[in-house]
């Protein structure tokens, strides 16, 4: 018998740490998007350096940061007891810095190839920005949202390392799939690691298929292709 | 009544250059803004949107702009490039300014968009999008309706008529109007006053009458071809769509940029 709980495990984690980064990539992509300021450059270099770095780096200065022996994890385990090493939740925030950079930049570049007139337009209509930015400038973006969304759901499913550096492999805890199928190859159990493999292969190609074919839907609809 | 005065420090392809604007603008004036490109002509159409920031003051009615965000000012805007909410029907257009169904049907009827108003707006040709441009604008009574080149993308028939609907719109609601245009035949058929800017002043301040037609204008051509004929050189040049012969002395070239003086009248 399969035991599919890693999978319930890695979509959870997926799917709350999209919500969470779409809340959070939303006004920062749109701020890169519009400013001019000098210190845009320092803060697209931080936000894309997941993308570089070898997940072991992240890894190891997350738990640096996030274990009870310092500042900020003391601080959060003593006042809120959050536990944030070999926990879910640490799994959650450890990966919302390593999927940062796929929300912030699909979204980001959606936005600054949006008409400026357009947002013009919406603001001399009475409009504030943030009513500008939902009702028109989201809307207008929609590829760019769901790659960003959909990538990001896609990457923290396919994490590694940076989980099994900040999670561990606690069964229903902090073994998701990624992990369980390392663990199952270390002990050669390539049957099992073989039916893992496959599902995750499958789902992710249906999830960058269903992707590109909505992209592609919907430049046809906007008239670019 | 709008009275301004804007000074504004450009960087235009040729260098610095001053935007300094002293005006008077009488309520329901319908002014075109001429002059060549980058003269500062939709800079100042943007200052008076508050889309772009100036030195100076700013008085509509009385009241100060300068310091207002666009949101509270009572313009409607018509971009060059239409701008319109890609996400939107043509009515969602409308609403999305003021949810205001007597007002939108009426404009939609004058500039006969009635049957298109559940389309999106994605799926209309060029004129037609100018005029849900044009109709959004006024979906909120503007005090003041700035236009930027609304008709330079349009072919000539589509032209004419939304000649006639912008007219007919500034007229109807009272509204004064600023139109930035290159084209003669669109400031002579709608403005009552016309303004030349040059390198960020204004040259020229009258009716389109005086400034297109009374004035000797000067300006420079190409040398296309030369001809001898009887003792007089010739020159082939082309002004404003037409070629035209000139007499020129016999030292000038194929090619020389020379200036010559033409009334209005003859164009």
């Amino acid at each position: 018998m399969i035991d599919f709980s890693p999978f319930w495990l890695s979509f959870k984690l997926a799917g709350l740490t999209t919500l969470i980064l779409f809340v959070i990539a939303l006004p920062f992509a749109w701020w890169l998007s519009q400013s001019t300021s000098k210190s845009k450059p320092f803060f697209e270099a931080v936000t894309a350096l997941p993308i570089v770095l070898p997940p072991s780096v992240l890894g190891f200065y997350l738990l640096v940061v996030l274990s009870p022996s310092s500042a900020l994890g003391g601080f959060l385990e003593d006042i809120f007891g959050v536990k944030l090493v070999f926990s879910f939740t640490g799994l959650v925030v450890a990966s919302c810095f390593y999927s940062l950079p796929f929300m912030v930049q699909p979204m980001q570049s959606g936005f600054e190839t949006l008409n400026k007139h357009m947002l013009e337009a919406a603001y001399l209509a009475g409009k504030s920005k943030l009513q500008t930015v939902l009702s028109v400038a989201l809307p207008n973006i929609k590829p760019s949202l769901v790659t960003a969304l959909i990538i990001t759901f896609a990457h923290t499913v396919g994490e590694f390392g940076v989980v099994l550096m900040i999670g561990g492999s606690i069964p229903g805890e902090t073994k998701v799939a990624s992990v369980a199928i390392y663990e199952m190859v270390e002990m050669m159990e390539y049957g099992q690691a073989h039916i893992y493999a496959a599902i995750m292969v499958a789902m992710s190609f249906f999830v960058l298929l269903a992707v590109y074919v909505f992209n592609q839907k919907q430049k046809t609809k906007i008239g670019l292709l | 009544m709008i009275s301004l005065s804007i000074y504004k420090q450009l960087h235009g392809s040729q260098g610095v250059m001053e935007l300094d604007i002293n005006l008077q603008i009488h309520k329901g004036e319908f002014v075109a803004l001429m002059g060549e490109s980058g003269a500062g002509k939709t800079t100042l159409l943007r200052i008076l949107a508050g889309l772009e920031r100036a030195k100076g003051n700013i008085l509509v009615e009385g009241n100060s702009w300068e310091s207002m965000p666009p949101q509270q000012r009572e313009i409607g805007f018509v971009f060059q490039d239409y701008a319109l909410f890609d996400n939107m029907t043509v009515e969602e257009n409308l609403f999305f300014v003021q949810d205001d169904e007597a007002l939108a049907s009426e404009l939609l009827e004058l500039t006969e968009l009635s049957s298109l108003r559940h389309r999106n707006v994605t799926k209309l040709s060029g004129g037609q999008k100018q005029r849900v441009s044009l109709c959004r604008a006024m979906m909120k009574k503007p005090k003041l309706l700035l236009l930027d080149e609304p008709l330079s993308s349009l072919d000539l028939s589509m032209r004419s008529k939304l000649q006639h609907e912008i007219k007919h719109l500034h007229e109807r609601f009272a509204t004064t109007t600023i139109m930035v245009s290159h084209d003669i035949h669109d400031v002579f058929t709608l403005s009552s006053r016309v303004l030349v800017l040059e390198q960020g002043k204004i040259i020229q301040d009258g009716t389109a009458r005086q400034v297109l037609l009374e004035n000797d204008k000067y300006c420079t051509v190409e040398v296309l071809e030369l001809e001898e004929k009887s003792d007089k050189v010739m020159a082939t040049v082309y002004v404003a769509g037409k070629l035209l012969e000139v007499e020129v002395n016999s030292d000038v070239y194929i090619g020389q940029h020379i200036q010559i003086t033409l009334n209005g009248a003859y164009l």
